[in-house]
């Protein structure tokens, strides 16, 4: 143990900005980061005790405690519910005998609640030492302990084929299906790699690079919708010793799970996106910052940046242009949404906290490791590749004028058809209900952009996803009417904040809850009118948070109040102006019960 | 025209709020001239003897006497203010929500470093003693509450300006530094 860990640490080069790296390794070969290896790390970073547990108490899948040789986490994802979740989770807990957030006696299985792992079209799913399982069934949970009381290895354990295309690589070797159900420019199959660096690239200045993607108008893919020719050119522009190029493949929304498919079948126009990034704006190196959930794609992943390096489209001189360098390399993040944030997610490259930075100054002048750095979405980079390759005119000949090009989506929920579309902006909601085979009859609502986005009624499937209407990072989640949308959906969402806040903001941490709390006592039927009136103000104060998160947290619950208002006032009593849901027998049970007393209650 | 009448109590609060609302000097007097006390500890009227008009509430609710005079408050009075922090959140006392009773008490009366003499290993269980509540609760989940003046405690010149507004019906003078709390 003590040899391996000094391995690990040798192998980042003693290098405090890798501590993620550090831990992740430490975290994979031992199950758990001891207290001893807490120590050792600290020691040999030169960091203190407080910086390393700092880190590593702040994800999801870094553990003080053994998780259990098998460590199974179970998306808790609205989608995996509507999917049949419950059933799969009481499963679980009786054919190991313990509840979730515990591990077995013998040490063996450890079972854990998860955030959405991006798999939402094949729920209920679950990651068992770091392996996708897909399509669970209280069957197929019964076989899988059985498995792993066996001994099999998580390989034997897959009881379906392999899932399509590259998810058979003897690299990846997953059931994970693409479900690819549209394509467009970026998920096409008629890609050839390396082509625009060597064709395009090496007759164009980097200023000819940027002006072509202004020209294209194509606006940031990862929810924010920055244009991404401006982007470029800030960071072009801005002073520093060294540029970098970051994408971003966090992919925490739940719902969102298109820019897994697309690392999985397209990852070599994503890097020719990063390295035409690199080119345009001057930097030298790029880094793919990748959700832990995607672990699973790390070996391949590494593989074809080999190729790309064996094959000049990496490295020095790239492509025979004289004087241009660039290499990538991938940071897996350790488990939290907040990191998809950008200044959070630079943080946490550097090996720190994912708590978002005060903006401005924004990446592009002070990004990682306080150099410019330009931040974009996976299917941003690849899009870039397309626009240089066809030209930015063309790409303004698809979508709207004001929304150009194509958007790859995530869909999932209620419909025939699961998976990823990629379509031109402008299609309208009844057109991907259409498309998706949703039964319209059937459908409540449609969540459009993931928690963070719009709950919508069917009043409204008329209106169009483009940037100035229904703007999405591109989840979209088709709930029928077998759901109870307040407590199977908007609590889901609700929670998933309150789980994933960075808790900088006292707004974001506090109101978040105590809107949490106010809903449920709806639910309860002890509400009235001014609860309603009071979620809908509380949801203005958390805009003043500090990051995307936090001013989007009250979402949920405030577009279901705008387009659903009839459900929230069939439960609150019209008549009263006070409610409390204060029970006193309740309140002194405890206590009474501590001190062998019998309440007495009047 | 009779004058306006103020309740006032101490729930889970350090009477600190009450020596904020001392704290108005010599407009103790004026204060005097504009209001009636009722039920409070500044004039030691232990109970109710009429319907008052605005009762200050400092102090959450941490036991079950707490939990009965703020109802008789809310019975007796037209408006009802939360009086600082603890009234508002819970304040320092609320810092045991996230422990369990039991702990406290044995913390208190049996492992405490400060127990002494607590040979028998008693924790108090006297009927006659209010019965401890599971956490400490803001007064506005016991009751409707309808204003509420921060600050621990709130300055005195805060409560006076807010008891005036009550009085007179004007609108409240909210200059800066009242609300000021560094
Ligand atoms: C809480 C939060 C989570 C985010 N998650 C992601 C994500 O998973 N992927 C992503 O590309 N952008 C995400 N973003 C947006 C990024 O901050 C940033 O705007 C984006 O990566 C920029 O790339 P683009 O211009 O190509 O869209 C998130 C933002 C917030 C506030
Ligand atoms: S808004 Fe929430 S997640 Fe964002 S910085 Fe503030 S506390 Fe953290
Ligand atoms: S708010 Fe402050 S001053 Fe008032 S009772 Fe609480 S602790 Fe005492």
């Amino acid at each position: 143990m003590a040899m391996q860990l000094e391995n690990i640490i040798e192998k980042y080069n003693k290098d405090k900005t890798r501590l993620m790296d550090i831990l992740i390794d430490v975290q994979s070969e031992e199950g758990y980061i001891s207290e001893d290896a807490i120590k050792k790390i600290a020691g040999e970073l030169d960091i203190s005790l407080a910086d390393v547990k700092q880190t590593m108490s702040f994800y999801h899948f870094f553990s003080d405690k053994p998780t259990g040789k098998y460590t199974v986490y179970l998306n808790d994802s609205v989608v995996a519910y509507m999917m049949g979740r419950q059933k799969v989770k009481e499963a679980f807990e009786k054919e190991t005998g313990i509840k979730f957030g515990e591990v077995t006696p013998d040490g063996l299985i450890g079972l854990f609640d998860t955030s959405c792992i991006g798999m939402n079209d094949q729920e209920p799913a679950a990651l068992i030492n770091g392996k996708v399982f897909t399509d669970l069934t209280p069957f197929r949970v019964k076989e899988i302990i059985q498995d792993i009381r066996d001994g099999k290895n998580i390989e034997e354990m897959y009881r379906s084929d392999l899932g399509e295309g590259e998810n058979r690589n003897e690299l990846v070797r997953s059931v994970v299906r693409n479900n690819i159900r549209r394509i467009g420019p970026v998920l096409s199959k008629d890609y050839i790699p390396g082509r625009v660096i060597k064709e395009k690239l090496t007759s164009m200045t980097p200023e000819e690079v940027i002006h072509e993607i202004k020209k294209s108008n194509i606006r940031g893919r990862g929810g924010a919708g920055f244009p991404t020719g401006l982007k470029w050119e800030f960071c072009r522009k801005a002073k520093g010793e060294k540029k970098y190029i970051f994408c971003n493949a966090d992919e925490g929304e739940p719902g969102t799970f298109k820019d897994r498919v697309i690392l999985t079948e397209r990852p070599k126009l994503l890097f020719e996106g990063m390295v035409i990034a690199g080119y345009a704006v001057g930097a030298t190196e790029g880094i793919v910052y990748i959700r832990y959930e995607y672990m699973y794609l790390k070996k391949y992943l590494e593989s074809i940046l080999q190729g790309a390096r064996d094959r000049n489209l990496l490295g020095k001189n790239i492509g025979g242009i004289e004087g241009f360098n660039f290499d990538i390399r991938l940071q897996f993040g350790a488990g939290a949404y907040v990191c998809g944030e950008e200044s959070a997610l630079i943080e946490s490259a550097e090996g720190k906290r994912g708590e978002p930075r005060d903006r401005p100054p924004f990446p592009v002048e002070k990004g990682y490791l306080d150099q410019p750095t330009v931040v974009n979405n996976v299917e941003t980079l690849c899009s870039a590749v397309k626009i240089l390759l066809n030209g930015g005119e063309w790409y303004t000949t698809l979508g709207t004028a004001n929304s150009t090009g194509t958007k790859v989506l995530s869909i999932s929920g209620d419909c025939r058809y699961p998976g990823v579309y990629e379509v031109e902006w402008g299609f309208s909601v009844k057109d991907i209900l259409e498309m998706t085979g949703a039964d319209q009859e059937d459908v409540q609502a449609v969540q459009v952009g993931g928690p963070s986005g719009t709950l919508i009624g069917p009043k409204e499937f008329n209106r169009l996803l483009c940037y100035h209407d229904l703007a999405t990072g591109g989840s979209l989640i088709i709930i029928g009417k077998q759901h109870n949308l307040l407590k199977d959906i908007v609590t889901n969402f609700t929670q998933f904040f309150i789980n994933e806040s960075c808790g900088s903001c006292s707004t974001c941490r506090n109101i978040t809850f105590q809107m949490k709390e106010k809903l449920e006592k709806i639910l309860d039927g002890k509400g009235i009118e001014k609860d309603i009136d009071d979620l809908v103000e509380w949801g203005k104060i958390l805009k003043v948070s500090r990051c995307g998160l936090g001013q989007t947290s009250a979402n949920p619950i405030v577009t279901s109040i705008r387009n659903f208002r009839h459900l929230y006032d069939e439960l609150v009593a019209g008549d009263k102006d006070f409610e409390s849901e204060f029970d006193l027998s309740e309140a002194v049970k405890a206590s009474c019960d501590a001190t062998g007393r019998i309440p007495v209650l009047n | 025209m009779s004058k306006p009448i103020v309740a006032t109590t101490s729930l889970a609060g350090c009477f600190g709020c009450h020596m904020s609302l001392l704290d108005i000097d010599e407009r103790i007097l004026d204060l005097i001239e504009l209001v009636e006390f009722n039920k409070s500890p500044i004039d030691d009227i232990k109970t109710f003897t009429k319907q008052c008009d605005i009762g200050l509430i400092e102090g959450g609710c941490c036991n079950s006497e707490n939990i009965h005079v703020l109802k008789d408050f809310r019975k007796h009075c037209k408006i009802l203010v939360s009086l600082g922090e603890c009234a508002i959140m819970g304040g320092l006392p609320a810092l045991r929500n996230g422990i369990a009773i039991k702990e406290c008490l044995d913390e208190a009366y049996l492992n405490g470093p400060t127990v002494r003499d607590n040979d028998k290993q008693i924790v108090p269980n006297d009927d006659e003693l209010p019965m401890l509540l599971d956490k400490v609760y803001p007064c506005h989940e016991i009751v409707k509450i309808d204003y509420y003046l921060p600050g621990c405690p709130p300055r005195a010149d805060l409560i006076w300006n807010a008891l005036v507004a009550l009085v007179t019906g004007d609108e409240m003078k909210l200059p800066y530094e009242v609300i000021k709390f560094d």
